[in-house]
């Protein structure tokens, strides 16, 4: 099938979660309404939606951040393993593979334990991401003059080990405290207006950069020397691509904290069905890694209600049964 | 166009690679690179297409390729390492295309054009029926001429071969090294390839240029550089030498007697 089918397809289906993440919760919302007052918000448009007050605060306080912050990290965590694994050339690559998370972890608990106050928590995730991968990457290059990408990896181990360890003994210092790092390390994409508005500029611009490589990551996936006898500079896409998923993360574990699954999962599950080129891999990554989180978000909040699981727990729970039936139903065409 | 190469040297982890080496590919003729293994031929091919590092000089088309931007030397060069990387979800045409990579802007698309020289490339080599089917599902002699149409769509009007005929069988060596001559000869394409088989170089290249340690130690017709003696010298194997079709000559093992 084609590219556009899937790219159409994928689109259809992030918009059928949205819709259920904007109506679905502890007071339901009607369809008719949603849609109609979404429409009303339209500049030149006037519609009577009949919510009533509180159900329109719902909807645009409460669900429309929830539903965009949703999709904006997935989508971002996607894409962003999406390029990480052409970069790398490994299906396996996620977006935590150079120290992002473990950056982020330390410089949340830090935050935590020594401030005390959850304010600085999206900044100092979004730094520590940061810091984590150009600590992974100044290491790696360092090693080899240059890089290749499997020093890169070894260093974003090594990276990643050393501040988890620093993370770790933090923790340990202040045992009171630990709940709430581990609730941000689960992940929640509740976070509000704030939140969104922080992450979209970051957003827009990674996607943006992302997308637009398809083309030369394929043209990389036939390996570094006749990538570059195709007159491209592999290691300039590759830096690039490097800097635009690493931005992605940033801006993904700064909103959301460190969702896992969705990185290395989503873009695998896309592969298979839709084909390895990144030109469909890339945007079609971006669109199911937004459904699936806000899908696995709309679990997280509604399952046990009016107790809300970490949205971590129900990415990998529902996340690798969903994955093994994408495996098994495209079995044959390995054979 | 012909490639020279002047006094090329390469290092490898501060290991001297090649030394010194000189030779030429004249326009429209073909040029085996033979050795022994660890002589340097694939290094002086990658030399050549700009992938290593080296001292010396070496010019296509009278341009010496250092300067060259890589877009503009990817025109003038097309490469096929000895193991290509197959990606193997990606399908022969997306393959074929990728030939087209040093005429798209950075930012850019495949043009008509570029799809239209794709297609009549995989329509010469009997690609066609293949062109929807994964790289992972081609048998050996299929995977070299896929990599094979990668390179002709290019449209480079030199050709550098590493080991074009590697894990081939006989019929297929043969289909190969045909079609890159009818290649050569239909579009007066200047190939340089590296071939272990001395046998084979000498059926099918013009000239022949011997490498041993990093050095080239004989050049010229294949007549004038398959003797018994630089063989036997350079390759440390008991030979004789024949003469083959069209006085090419054929190289012989020979067992020791008694």
């Amino acid at each position: 099938m084609s590219r556009n089918f899937w790219i159409l397809a994928a689109a259809v289906v992030l918009a059928a979660f949205m819709t259920a993440g904007l109506m679905i919760g502890a007071a339901g919302l009607p369809l008719k309404g949603v849609v109609l007052a979404l429409v009303d918000r339209l500049p030149f448009v006037e519609v009577h939606s009949g919510l009533t007050p509180l159900e329109a605060g719902v909807l645009f306080e409460l669900r429309l951040p929830r539903v965009l912050l949703g999709a904006m990290v997935g989508g971002l965590l996607a894409v962003a393993g999406a390029g990480y694994q052409g970069v790398f050339r490994n299906p396996l690559a996620d977006p935590y593979l150079l120290g992002a998370a473990a950056g982020a972890g330390l410089t949340v608990t830090l935050v935590i334990v020594v401030v005390g106050d959850g304010v600085g928590v999206p900044l100092a995730a979004f730094c520590g991401a940061v810091g984590g991968v150009l600590l992974a990457y100044g290491l790696g290059h360092s090693a080899t003059r240059g890089g290749g990408t499997a020093t890169l990896v070894l260093a974003g181990v090594a990276v990643t080990s050393f501040l988890t360890a620093i993370q770790t003994f933090l923790q340990q210092l202040k045992v009171e405290e630990l709940q709430r790092v581990y609730a941000w390390i689960l992940g929640d994409v509740g976070g509000g207006w704030d939140q969104v508005i922080m992450c979209a500029p970051y957003a827009v611009v990674a996607a943006a950069i992302l997308l637009l490589h398809g083309r030369l990551l394929d043209v990389l996936s036939v390996g570094d020397d006749e990538a570059s006898a195709l007159g491209v500079r592999a290691g300039r896409v590759r830096l690039v691509v490097l800097v635009a998923a690493s931005l992605a993360t940033a801006a993904a574990v700064s909103a959301g904290g460190l969702i896992g699954f969705v990185g290395v999962v989503v873009p695998h599950a896309v592969r298979r069905l839709a084909g390895g080129s990144y030109r469909v891999v890339l945007p079609l990554s971006l669109l199911a890694g937004g459904a699936f989180l806000v899908g696995a978000d709309l679990i997280a909040r509604t399952v046990l209600a009016p107790a809300e699981l970490p949205i971590g727990v129900v990415t990998a729970f529902v996340g690798a049964p969903f994955f093994v039936t994408i495996l098994r139903a495209t079995r044959k065409v390995e054979t | 166009m012909t490639v020279e190469i002047t006094g090329v040297g390469v290092e490898l982890g501060g290991r001297p690679v090649l030394r010194g080496v000189t030779a030429k590919a004249r326009e429209g003729r073909w040029l085996a690179v033979i050795g022994p293994n660890g002589a340097g031929k694939s290094t002086l091919l990658k030399a050549v297409m700009g992938l290593l590092p080296f001292t010396g000089v070496i010019t296509v088309g009278g341009r010496p390729v250092r300067g060259l931007a890589p877009r503009d030397r990817a025109r003038a060069l097309a490469y096929a390492p000895q193991s290509p990387l197959l990606p193997p979800d990606m399908t022969v045409g997306e393959y074929a295309l990728l030939g087209r990579t040093p005429y798209i802007p950075y930012w850019g698309r495949e043009s008509a054009r570029d799809t239209e020289v794709a297609r009549a490339v995989l329509d010469r080599l009997d690609l066609t029926a293949l062109a929807a089917r994964p790289l992972e599902r081609l048998s050996g002699g299929e995977r070299q001429r896929v990599v094979l149409a990668r390179a002709l769509t290019q449209q480079a009007p030199v050709l550098l071969l590493d080991e074009p005929t590697t894990a081939l069988d006989l019929g297929h060596q043969q289909q190969v090294l045909e079609l890159v001559d009818t290649l050569r000869r239909d579009d007066g394409l200047t190939v340089v390839s590296t071939l272990h088989d001395l046998t084979l170089a000498a059926q099918y290249a013009d000239d022949l240029l011997l490498m041993s340690d990093g050095e080239a130690v004989a050049a010229g017709r294949p007549g004038e550089v398959l003797t018994e003696d630089l063989v036997t010298r350079h390759f440390g194997a008991r030979v004789s030498i024949g003469a083959g079709p069209a006085g090419r000559p054929v190289v012989h093992l020979r067992r020791p007697t008694g």
